[in-house]
């Protein structure tokens, strides 16, 4: 299990969490809803220690994760697997070579490795991408080859940071069953960073909205469909809000 | 008199502070062999083989050139067969591994700050640590072990052609005898003229490489953060080198 205690992070003056604290259950999908720029990308990179709480904790299997040693760390990354916002696919290699270089560390067969390199792949419908650099793929291709390398490894955490975010409809949804299938076949917990709400409530056992430093509400989708917060309801309904006059004056080309 | 809390604070001292914690963890990624070990070759090959025809262009013209002043400066004054010994003595102990490690400063030192920057603004190096490697093992150490295994037998390749050069000038140019040059070659000729030069090479190239990864994972801010750093790597670089060379010369000459 996932726990987030209290966790303090700013860079400089800037404060991104503010004493955030939420429970991500174990065999679960956690989907974590938040405004761009709220500090979600932020929140998932402490699970594997990319960064350090200035305060509170992250515990993952009840092992504070900045309390580790180099040992630890390296042990603990080995039971996640992190998909980036942006792909963060190695430019120098290969799609294929992409894939190997978690399984490779893992020590794995060769013949294992080979096997599983083509089945991810597939998985993500890029079958045909093996022998092919990542400047050569498009952004959608490149997000789906950074779905391709988490899971690759069976990890028994998953983190998705914006898996659908750029993809057309219809491979949105090939990544969201995908998603489901692993949670099923393998038992994976994960948290899946989204805005796409279609995505959110399909893939969801529980949805956390993420709101200046903290989380706002989080419950089950059908709690979060029904609920009477209004910065939860206007996320989810996707209203804007442009609060100044002036601005909507301005856009609209009038005076105000 | 400056408070030692302060002194610590400085930016020079949190800079030493800094670059020694770097090579511990260098260091200590040294036992991480399984990672290192098959990456090592490549990294020789692009640090070291493609810095030879730079190395090779600039000895041979500090060969000609040397030749040439060392005719001007003895002229009159000391036996001819002395061009012999300048030419040699200045290239060995000095020209040859400072003005190669200078070279390859700024030709390793910024590919090397360049290529792991870019990598640092990308996340690729993020996502090399959530695969569960060590940064250190997986792009310092290959990079600094063939900079110091590599930098000294570019040195050795340039010091060889640049007394070459300086023989054929002085034959050609200056109307030595082949039997003088080698006279003024050998006559205060000792084998630390060879080796002194070579340990300091290889004492460059772990500064210009060590610098070139620390710059590299420091930076931040995209395309721009990637160039001040490239910059420094090389200026930090050459700086390096000229502290290390006075260093040697006080240590073992
Ligand atoms: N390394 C960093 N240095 C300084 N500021 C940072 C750093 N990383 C993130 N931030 C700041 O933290 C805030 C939250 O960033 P984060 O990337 O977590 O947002 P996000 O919720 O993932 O947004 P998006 O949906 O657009 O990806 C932003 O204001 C960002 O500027
Ligand atoms: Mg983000």
């Amino acid at each position: 299990m996932i726990r987030f205690e209290h966790v303090h992070k700013a860079f400089g003056d800037k404060v991104v969490l503010d004493g955030l604290s939420l429970e991500v259950p174990e065999g679960q999908t956690t989907v974590l809803l938040g405004y761009s720029g709220s500090g979600k990308s932020v929140t998932i990179k402490h699970v594997v220690g990319l960064l350090t709480p200035d305060a509170g904790a992250v515990t993952v299997d009840d092992q504070v994760v900045h309390e580790l040693d180099w040992e630890g760390l390296t042990e603990l990354r080995s039971r996640i697997g992190y998909v980036f916002q942006f792909a963060a696919l190695f430019d120098s290699m290969t799609v294929g070579d992409n894939l190997r270089l978690g399984l490779v560390r893992r020590a794995l067969e060769p013949g294992e490795i080979q096997e599983r390199v083509e089945q991810s792949l597939r998985l993500v419908g890029l079958s045909d991408t093996e022998d092919r650099y990542p400047a050569e793929l498009s952004g959608g291709m490149r997000k789906r080859v950074g779905v391709a390398r988490a899971i690759a490894l069976r990890p028994r955490y998953i983190l998705y940071d914006e898996p659908t975010t750029g993809l057309d409809p219809v491979t949105s949804a090939v990544i969201d069953q995908l998603m489901i299938r692993v949670r099923e076949e393998l038992g994976t917990t994960a948290i899946v960073v989204t805005h796409d709400m279609r995505s959110a409530y399909t893939v969801g056992d529980r949805i956390a909205m993420l709101y200046e430093g903290r989380i706002r509400q989080v419950g089950t989708v059908q709690e979060i469909q029904e609920t009477d917060d209004p910065v939860v309801r206007q996320f989810i309904e996707g209203r804007p809000s442009l609060e100044d006059p002036r601005d909507a004056a301005a856009l609209s080309g009038g005076s105000a | 008199m400056t408070h030692p809390a302060r002194l610590r604070d400085s930016a020079p001292a949190r800079q030493v502070a800094g670059f020694g914690t770097f090579a511990l963890d260098a260091a200590r990624a040294l036992r991480d062999r399984r990672t290192w070990g098959p990456l090592l070759l490549e990294q020789m090959r692009r640090l070291g083989v493609e810095s030879v025809p730079i190395a090779l262009f600039i000895a041979l013209f500090t060969g000609i050139v040397l030749a040439l002043l060392s005719k001007y400066i003895f002229t009159g004054a000391v036996p001819i067969y002395f061009v012999g010994t300048l030419v040699g003595k200045a290239i060995m102990l000095e020209l040859g591994p400072v003005l190669t490690g200078m070279a390859l400063a700024g030709r390793v030192g910024a590919n090397i700050a360049a290529e792991i920057g870019t990598m640092r603004v990308t996340e690729q190096v993020d996502a090399l640590e959530t695969l569960a490697y060590d940064k250190h093992a997986y792009l310092v150490v290959p990079r600094v072990l063939a900079g110091t295994l590599m930098f000294p037998v570019v040195t050795a390749l340039a010091i060889a052609l640049g007394v070459t050069a300086g023989y054929f000038t002085s034959l050609n140019l200056l109307d030595l005898s082949s039997a003088e040059f080698v006279k003024g070659l050998q006559i205060f000729y000792k084998f630390k003229d060879i080796w002194y030069g070579l340990v300091k090479a290889a004492s460059f190239g772990a500064a210009v490489t060590l610098i070139g990864c620390l710059q590299g994972l420091a930076t931040s801010g995209g395309a721009a953060g990637v160039g001040r750093r490239t910059t420094l790597a090389v200026v930090y670089g050459c700086e390096a080198i000229l502290v290390l060379d006075a260093f040697w010369a006080v240590v073992l000459l």
